[in-house]
């Protein structure tokens, strides 16, 4: 059983009325790295702020391993923080910001000089002491502002967005360097982000947020292969939607219809009869696109290719106007593998790798299988 | 010709902006007693000049007065930006709107309303209501000034500080502060400048007992234009110089 480090029970917060988090629970493990995904104006900001101690809650607690931090000043919260934009001192030195939170300890100078050192070290800044923020590179600045928050050896780093103001490249790199640094000092981190690529190359567990509610929580691989909602489904990666209808149920499996095709499907952890509509959800790395000719397969025409270096993706138009996302790797046998624009071709799946969610309630009007990334 | 044209004029713009001063300076040297003669190289009117105590101590005053307003105001008015920018509360509108009605108003208007205040409180016409009157017209100078450095401020700065441990003191002492010392500096310059040269407020509000530079040289100017006058604008010309490059010197400095 895994230890929890910070605990968050019935968090509330308002702004102007407006329900920014409508009491949420969330435990952070020990040691864990933990990603807050969701789009803009979710709430994770204001979690996160809330989790520093920057805002407060109108509603719940904030434990820390027993301890209710829920009225404790930022200050005296033993959590750091890297901001957005770093937040870097800009009249400071890179030693003297690093030094900063050591010195409002007052611990010795000779301990200072010696933990600062090893704080930049560790990002290998050490021969950038001297200098002034505004002489620093946008990646060397967020390795100071790492430096600064885990100098202080925090119980939790909280990280917010740290690597939007990045360019790809280096976004990679800094993701790889943030593991790496979050391994060898075994601290929490707490990862806000809207990037679901980054979300699930980095976390041990992803909380997907919308509107304040948390939609899922689990590990990259959960949130990705078994999505929780639609929302979820759309928001973390590429996915089809295909209407399907539960044609027979069996004891460990459906029969679903899709676009008249009659699959054998797992059955769902939730309750089906017969007749009732569900969303058949496909990654576009589980389709097989067909040739025409094959007896299964749903039939349609590429209407896109797109050559991606280690993978075709290509868009189908299914008959009844349904969008397909298809991405394929390439074959070492056939390196010529290619679509020609208008090509009639046959959709299907391996059965088994497809995902099943139930019709909600407030669903969106428009219901093609789409990309939302 | 249009080559040489945009030369000529930028020469005849600076020409009238410094000859006037160019004058000044060069008769503040001049020999002779008359202002329109030149009778050769002399340092007498800033020998004349400090031999006059009545002048001397008018610019001691001055220079005390001006240092006390600029400082007052300083911290009266970071005090105001501080909280115009971090608060949100009724009425905060209408408050910043009356900074710039000060500001705007004829300073006729001020000299009156404040001797009529003056009066009517029983404060007597001396340091003190000369001090109040400069302060109240270099405020808003200095409010407009910090809040226009606040506005460009990283809100973050002040929440990584308290994150990293600070108290909200300490926060205000070592970041908040510092970042905005170069707002600070110009909002004193500014209020010290603005109260080194004032005429009108001054000459409604002094009293006899506390002389300032401005009114004297006045009052010298009624009688008849003395070479001392001269000297005197010299020195003030050579002052504000420095305090100029002070300025730029410390603007610098803060970037870096």
């Amino acid at each position: 059983m895994k230890k929890t480090l910070l605990s968050l029970s019935n968090l509330t917060k308002q702004f102007d009325g407006k329900t920014v988090l409508d009491s949420l629970n969330l435990d952070i493990y020990d040691g864990e790295f933990i990603t807050l995904l969701g789009p803009s104006g979710c709430g994770k900001t204001t979690l996160l702020r809330l989790m520093a101690g920057f805002e407060h809650p109108d509603a719940g607690a904030i434990t820390l391993s027993g301890d209710d931090l829920t009225g404790t000043p930022p200050e005296h919260r033993p959590l750091n923080t890297v901001f957005q934009h770093y937040a870097l001192f800009p009249h400071m030195s890179v030693f003297d910001n690093v030094a900063y939170g050591l010195k409002m300890e007052k611990r010795p100078k000779e301990e200072i000089r010696e933990r600062v050192g090893e704080a930049l070290a560790m990002v290998q800044l050490q021969d950038y002491m001297r200098r002034k923020p505004h002489q620093l590179s946008g990646g060397q600045q967020q390795r100071v502002a790492i430096a600064r928050a885990v100098v202080k050896r925090p119980r939790l780093l909280l990280l917010d967005e740290p690597l939007s103001a990045l360019d790809y490249k280096l976004r990679r790199t800094m993701q790889v360097e943030l593991k790496r640094l979050q391994r060898e000092l075994g601290i929490t981190f707490v990862f806000v982000t809207h990037d679901q690529e980054e979300a699930l190359s980095m976390s041990d567990r992803v909380v997907v947020l919308k509107d304040g509610v948390v939609q899922q929580l689990g590990t990259p691989r959960e949130v990705y292969e078994r999505p929780a909602n639609l929302f979820t489904a759309r928001f973390v990666g590429e996915t089809n939607f295909f209407p399907g209808e539960v044609e027979s149920i069996h004891d460990g499996s459906i029969t679903v219809d899709v676009f008249g095709l009659k699959r054998t499907l797992r059955r769902p952890d939730f309750p089906v009869q017969q007749g009732q509509p569900l969303h058949v959800l496909l990654r576009p790395e589980d389709i097989r696109v067909l040739d025409p000719a094959d007896e299964q397969g749903v039939a349609g025409k590429i209407v896109e290719r797109n050559y991606k270096g280690s993978t075709l993706d290509s868009v189908i138009h299914l008959e009844d106007g349904t969008e397909v996302l298809a991405s394929e790797f390439f074959d070492e046998d056939d390196p010529a593998f290619d679509y020609r624009l208008g090509e009639p071709v046959k959709v299907s799946w391996v059965d088994g790798w497809e995902w099943l969610l139930p019709e909600e309630a407030d669903e969106p009007v428009h219901e093609d299988a789409l990309t939302d990334a | 010709m249009t080559r040489w044209l945009p030369k000529v004029y930028l020469g005849l713009v600076y020409l009238l902006l410094y000859v006037p001063i160019g004058v000044l300076v060069v008769f503040s040297f001049n020999d002779s007693r008359s202002g329109y003669t030149w009778g050769g190289l002399s340092l007498r009117w800033y020998g004349s000049l400090f031999n006059n105590n009545a002048m001397v101590e008018a610019m001691w005053n001055s220079l005390w007065l001006a240092l006390s307003a600029a400082t007052v105001s300083t911290i009266i008015g970071a005090l105001t930006a501080l909280a115009l920018h971090r608060y949100r509360f009724r009425g905060k509108k209408v408050l910043n709107g009356m900074l710039f009605v000060v500001m705007m108003s004829p300073e006729i208007v001020l000299a009156i309303s404040l001797l009529a205040l003056f009066l009517l409180v029983g404060i007597q016409l001396g340091y003190v209501s000369l001090l109040l009157a400069h302060v109240t017209f270099c405020l808003p100078f200095v409010v407009i000034t910090v809040m226009a450095r606040l506005s460009g401020f990283d809100e973050s700065l002040p929440e990584a500080a308290r994150d990293l441990g600070a108290s909200d003191f300490t926060m205000t002492r070592t970041v908040l502060i510092p970042v905005i010392m170069p707002a600070l500096l110009a909002g004193w310059l500014l209020g010290f400048t603005l109260s080194l040269d004032d005429v009108v407020v001054s000459t409604f509000v002094s009293g006899p007992s506390y002389e300032i530079l401005p009114l004297r040289i006045y009052s010298m100017v009624r009688v008849g234009l003395k070479p001392e006058v001269n000297a005197l604008g010299t020195l003030l010309l050579v002052f504000s110089l420095v305090m100029l490059m002070l300025s730029q010197w410390i603007l610098t400095r803060s970037k870096r």
